[in-house]
C-alpha cells in the first residue's frame, strides 16, 4: 500500500502549502466587510423593497430628505428646505446647489422630475422592470421643475406621510444620465449622489462601494465597503467568528450571547418600527367575538416568547403602533398581561366552548418574521392551555402570503404576520381599515371594521399638523387595543455585531445601515 | 465513435425540451409568484396584478411558454424578474463556480472511493476492510450539510486554518492557492457520500473479479500481487464502476444545491434555491437546462471512457 502513503504525503504537503501563508487574509485598514443575509436584487432604489438591499442603497444614494440620526423624523438632504401649501397638497422643495452624481452629471430639478415620472408613469420610456414601492407616491398628481433648483409636487389629496416616504429608499434620487446610458442594466450600474460610489458587483460574491471624495455632507472615513451575501445564518456566524467579515446583521437569537460576552466583538441593538402579530379572523368562527379576541391576547405568554424563543431580541408589543414611532405611540397602553384564568373566563363569556377548533397559519420564515415556527408552536401550547384546540398549518413564505393576503375567510382563524414601516400611518391604514379588506385591495385579512378607527385614520393621514396627528393615532391605538383585531406579540430589536475595532457604528430605527461616519482602526 | 457521440448529443434535445415543459408546469403549479416575492408584505392583489402586468406574467401559460421557447431558439434566455439581468449572464457566471466545485468533488470521490474499495476488497474481512467499511458507511449515512457545518466549526472557527465561506478572499486573493483554500471544505463535504458509494461498489466489483479464474491463473503464473490487483483485476472491475461515477456526477451536481448554500459558494445550486423560492421562473428554467445538459454530458463521457477501457462494448 505504498501508493496510499505517497498519496497521503502529497496531500499533506499540498495542505501545508495552501494553509501556510497566513491562514486567512485580513481585511486591509479602511475597508469594512459587511455580511449580508442575501444577495441584493438590484441597486436601483426604485426596483427593490427588501431591507437587505436598503443597507447598500442608503450609502450610495440620497433622497430629498432623510431621517435624522437615531429617529424617524425627517431633515433636509438633497433638498435644503421646503414649503407646504396650507391645504397640504403642494410641496415645493429647494434643492441643494453644487451636488453632482457619481457619473459627473449635475443634480437638479430635471433629475428629480425624471425620477418620479419614471417611477409613477407606467408609459415612461424608462419605466422598465418592476417598481414595487411606487404606491408610496400614488398620491402624487404631478411633479414639475419650477426652475433649475426648485421642484413642486402636487398631490391629489393631503397626505401626511409624504415627507417620510421621500426619506424611504423608493424616494432616493438616481442619475438620469446613468439611467439613459444603461437602460435596463442600470440595476447593476448604479449612480447616485451618496457618500459611496458603486465600484463592483460580482454575482453572489460581493458588492463593493468606494468613498465619494466629493460627498456634499463630508467624505466618509472608510475607503470602501464590501457587502458579502451569506445566506445561511450559521455560516454567517462562523464567518464573523473566523474574522472573514467585520460587520454582521441579523444575528440569530441563539448566537447573541456569544457575541455579547466576547471582548472581540461589539453587539448593537436598536428597536425599530416593527410589529409581530397574529391576524384574527373577525368575520367568522370564535374570533368574530371581541371577548374571544381579547381572551387570546391574555392567554399567550408574550414575555416568555420574547425571552425564551427570541432570547431578548424583541420586546413585548402593546398595540398596533410600535414604540419606535415615539411621537405617535400611546405610552398609556400596557401590553395585555399573561392571565390564562381571565382568558378562560372571557372565552366562556363569549360562548366559545372548551375544545373549539382553531386553524392557525404559520410560515416557515420571511421578512421580519423572526422565528415563526417556534413562535407558532409556543402560541399553540398557550392557547391549548386555555381550552382552544389549535391546529397549525405551515407554509413557505411566498405561498403563505398568497394564502393570507387574499383574506382568511373560509380557511383559517388566525395567521402570523409582521410589518416594518416608516410611518405610523402605513400599517393601520393598509391593514385595519374597513376600506382595506382584501377584496378592496388592502391587507385587512381578518376583516376588522370599526368606523371610528376608519375616521381617525383618514383624519390623521390628511392632517399636516404633527401634534394633531399624534393625538389621532393615540386615540386609534386605544380603540384597536380594546377591539383586539390582532394578537399583539412583539416589536423586534434589530441587531448587528461588529469586530471591536469598528468605530462610530450605530443602528437606525429605520432599519437602514448608514456607514458614512464609520471608521476602522 | 464520432457517430455515437453525435447521436447521444442529438438525443439531448428532446430531453431538454421535455424537461423545460415539466419545470415550467411545476413552477406554474406551486402557489405564489414573482410579484409576491418582490412585494413581500406589500403584495396586495392590486399590487400583484400591476407587477404581473409589468413582468408579462398576466398572459396565459401556454403563451408564456411559447414566448420563452421562441426567444430561447434565438439564443435569448430572457431576463430574471428578481435580479433584473439576463438569465444567461447569471447562469454562465454561476455555472463556472459549480463546475469547479463539482469537478473537484468528482475527482476526490473517484480517487478515494476507488482506493478504499480496492483496499477493502484485497483485505476482505481483515481489519483494514472493517475500518475502511466503517468510515465508508459513516460517510454515506451522514447528512452533508451537517458535516459541512461541522467542518466550518473546526477548520474555520476553532483552528482558523481555512475560510468558512465564499470562493475567493475579499482582498489579496484571487490566485490558485486562494481558490484551493476556499474549495477544500465544500469539495470534501460534497465528495464524502459519493466516495462511500463508489467505495462500496468498487469493493463488490473487485471481489467478484478477484474470484475469477483468470486472476487465479495470473497468480499461479507467479505474477506479483500488485500487478494482479491493479493490472488484471482493477481494470476489469473499473468497467462496472465507471458508469456509477457518471451517475455520481448527477448526485454531486444535486448536492451542490445545499452545499453551496452552506458554504456560500457562488454556484448555480445556490442560485436555483433562491430562484425557486422567489418563483423566478425564467432563471429556474435556464439553470435547470444547463445543469441537465451537463449531467447528460458527464454520463456521455463516462460511457465513452467505459467503451475505451472495455473493447467488448465497441461492437
Amino acid at each position: 500500500m505504498r501508493i496510499l502513503h505517497k498519496l497521503g504525503l502529497g496531500l499533506g504537503l499540498a495542505a501545508a502549502l495552501v494553509a501556510a501563508p497566513a491562514a486567512i487574509a485580513q481585511t486591509p485598514p479602511g475597508v469594512l466587510v459587511v455580511g449580508q443575509i442575501a444577495e441584493p436584487q438590484s441597486l436601483d432604489p426604485q426596483h427593490v423593497s427588501a431591507v437587505n438591499d436598503f443597507r447598500i442603497l442608503m450609502n450610495v444614494y440620497d433622497g430629498l430628505v432623510r431621517y435624522k440620526d437615531g429617529t424617524l423624523e425627517v431633515e433636509p438632504a438633497l433638498a435644503t428646505d421646503w414649503t407646504i401649501s396650507d391645504d397640504g397638497t403642494e410641496y415645493t422643495f429647494h434643492l441643494r446647489a453644487g451636488v453632482k452624481f457619481h457619473d459627473g452629471s449635475p443634480f437638479n430639478a430635471e433629475a428629480v422630475v425624471f425620477n418620479f415620472q419614471r417611477m409613477i408613469d407606467e408609459d415612461h420610456p424608462y419605466h422598465t422592470g418592476s417598481f414595487p414601492l411606487s404606491f408610496y407616491f400614488s398620491s402624487v398628481k404631478s411633479v414639475e421643475a419650477v426652475d433649475d433648483m426648485t421642484v413642486k409636487f402636487t398631490l391629489t389629496e393631503p397626505y401626511a406621510p409624504f415627507l417620510s416616504n421621500l426619506a424611504y429608499p423608493a424616494g432616493l434620487i438616481v442619475s438620469k444620465a446613468a439611467v439613459e446610458q444603461f437602460g435596463e442594466d442600470f440595476d447593476r450600474n448604479p449612480s447616485g449622489t451618496g457618500a459611496f460610489r458603486f465600484a463592483e458587483w460580482q454575482s453572489n460574491t460581493r458588492v463593493v462601494i468606494e468613498r465619494n471624495d466629493d460627498y456634499w455632507d463630508g467624505a466618509p472615513p472608510l475607503d470602501a465597503v464590501v457587502y458579502r451575501p451569506i445566506t445561511d445564518a450559521n455560516t454567517r456566524v462562523a464567518s464573523m467568528l473566523s474574522g472573514e467579515i467585520d460587520v454582521m446583521v441579523e444575528v440569530p437569537p441563539d448566537n447573541v450571547a456569544t457575541f455579547r460576552d466576547s471582548p472581540d466583538f461589539m453587539l448593537y441593538e436598536q428597536a425599530g418600527p416593527h410589529l409581530w402579530f397574529l391576524i384574527l379572523n373577525a368575520k367568522e368562527g370564535p374570533f368574530a367575538n371581541k371577548l374571544a379576541r381579547q381572551a387570546v391576547n391574555y392567554a399567550v405568554n408574550k414575555k416568555s416568547l420574547v425571552d425564551n424563543v427570541l432570547q431578548g431580541t424583541a420586546s413585548v408589543a402593546s398595540g398596533p403602533t410600535p414604540p419606535a414611532f415615539n411621537w405617535a405611540y400611546n405610552e398609556s397602553l400596557d401590553p395585555y398581561p399573561y392571565d390564562p384564568d381571565k382568558a378562560r373566563a372571557l372565552l366562556a363569556e363569549a360562548g366559545v366552548a372548551p375544545g373549539t377548533k382553531v386553524t392557525f397559519y404559520v410560515t416557515q420564515g420571511g421578512s421580519g418574521m423572526l422565528d415563526p415556527v417556534a413562535m407558532g408552536t409556543a402560541i399553540q401550547a398557550d392557547l391549548d392551555a386555555v381550552g382552544l384546540d389549535v391546529s397549525i398549518e405551515t407554509y413557505e413564505w411566498n405561498t403563505f402570503l398568497g394564502e393570507v393576503n387574499p383574506g382568511l375567510e373560509g380557511k383559517a382563524d388566525m395567521a402570523e404576520m409582521a410589518w416594518m414601516t416608516n410611518d405610523p400611518d402605513t400599517l393601520p391604514y393598509l391593514a385595519l381599515r374597513t376600506e382595506a379588506w382584501p377584496d378592496k385591495g388592502g391587507f385587512n385579512s381578518g376583516y376588522y371594521s370599526n368606523p371610528e378607527v376608519d375616521d381617525l385614520l383618514a383624519r390623521a393621514r390628511t392632517s399636516t399638523d404633527q401634534a394633531e396627528r399624534a393625538s389621532l393615532y393615540k386615540q386609534m391605538q386605544e380603540i384597536v387595543y380594546d377591539d383586539a383585531p390582532w394578537l399583539f406579540v412583539a416589536n423586534w430589536k434589530q441587531n448587528a455585531v461588529t469586530t471591536a475595532n469598528v468605530q462610530n457604528f450605530s443602528l437606525q430605527p429605520s432599519f437602514f445601515l448608514l456607514l458614512q461616519k464609520v471608521r476602522t482602526g | 465513435m464520432a457517430a455515437y457521440i453525435a447521436k447521444r448529443l442529438l438525443a439531448l434535445i428532446p430531453v431538454l425540451f421535455g424537461l423545460s415543459i415539466i419545470v415550467f408546469l411545476i413552477m406554474a403549479l406551486i402557489p405564489g409568484d414573482p410579484a409576491t416575492a418582490i412585494l413581500g408584505s406589500y403584495a396586495t392583489p392590486e399590487n400583484v396584478a400591476r407587477l404581473n402586468r409589468e413582468l408579462g406574467l398576466d398572459k396565459p401559460l401556454p403563451q408564456q411558454y411559447l414566448i420563452w421557447l421562441g426567444n430561447l431558439l434565438q439564443g435569448d434566455f430572457g431576463r430574471s424578474f428578481i435580479l433584473n439581468r439576463p438569465v444567461l449572464d447569471e447562469v454562465l457566471e454561476r455555472f463556472g463556480a459549480t463546475l469547479i466545485l463539482a469537478g473537484t468533488s468528482l475527482v476526490l470521490c473517484s480517487i478515494f472511493g476507488l482506493l478504499a474499495g480496492i483496499v477493502s476488497a484485497v483485505r476482505q474481512f481483515g481489519w483494514t476492510d472493517r475500518i475502511v467499511t466503517f468510515f465508508v458507511l459513516i460517510g454515506i449515512s451522514m447528512p452533508s450539510f451537517w458535516l459541512g457545518l461541522l467542518l466550518i466549526l473546526l477548520f474555520a472557527v476553532e483552528w482558523r486554518l481555512l475560510p468558512a465561506s465564499g470562493m475567493f478572499a475579499i482582498y489579496g486573493g484571487g490566485d490558485l492557492p486562494d481558490l484551493i483554500r476556499h474549495l477544500t471544505l465544500p469539495a470534501i463535504t460534497l465528495a464524502v457520500v459519493a466516495t462511500g458509494v463508489i467505495a462500496r461498489l468498487t469493493r463488490a466489483s473487485m471481489l467478484e473479479v478477484l474470484r475469477q479464474d483468470y486472476v487465479r491463473t495470473a497468480r499461479a503464473k507467479g505474477v506479483d500481487e500488485r500487478s494482479v490487483i491493479f493490472k488484471h483485476a482493477f481494470k476489469a472491475a473499473l468497467v462496472s464502476v465507471i458508469p456509477v461515477i457518471g451517475i455520481q456526477a448527477g448526485f454531486v451536481l444535486g448536492g451542490a444545491v445545499y452545499i453551496e448554500t452552506v458554504f456560500q459558494w457562488p454556484g448555480i445550486g445556490a442560485m436555483l434555491v433562491n430562484a425557486i423560492s422567489t418563483r423566478d421562473i425564467l432563471l429556474v428554467q435556464g439553470g435547470v437546462l444547463v445543469v441537465a445538459a451537463s449531467y447528460v454530458l458527464f454520463n456521455l463521457v463516462a460511457d465513452v471512457v467505459q467503451t475505451m477501457i472495455d473493447p467488448r462494448l465497441k461492437s
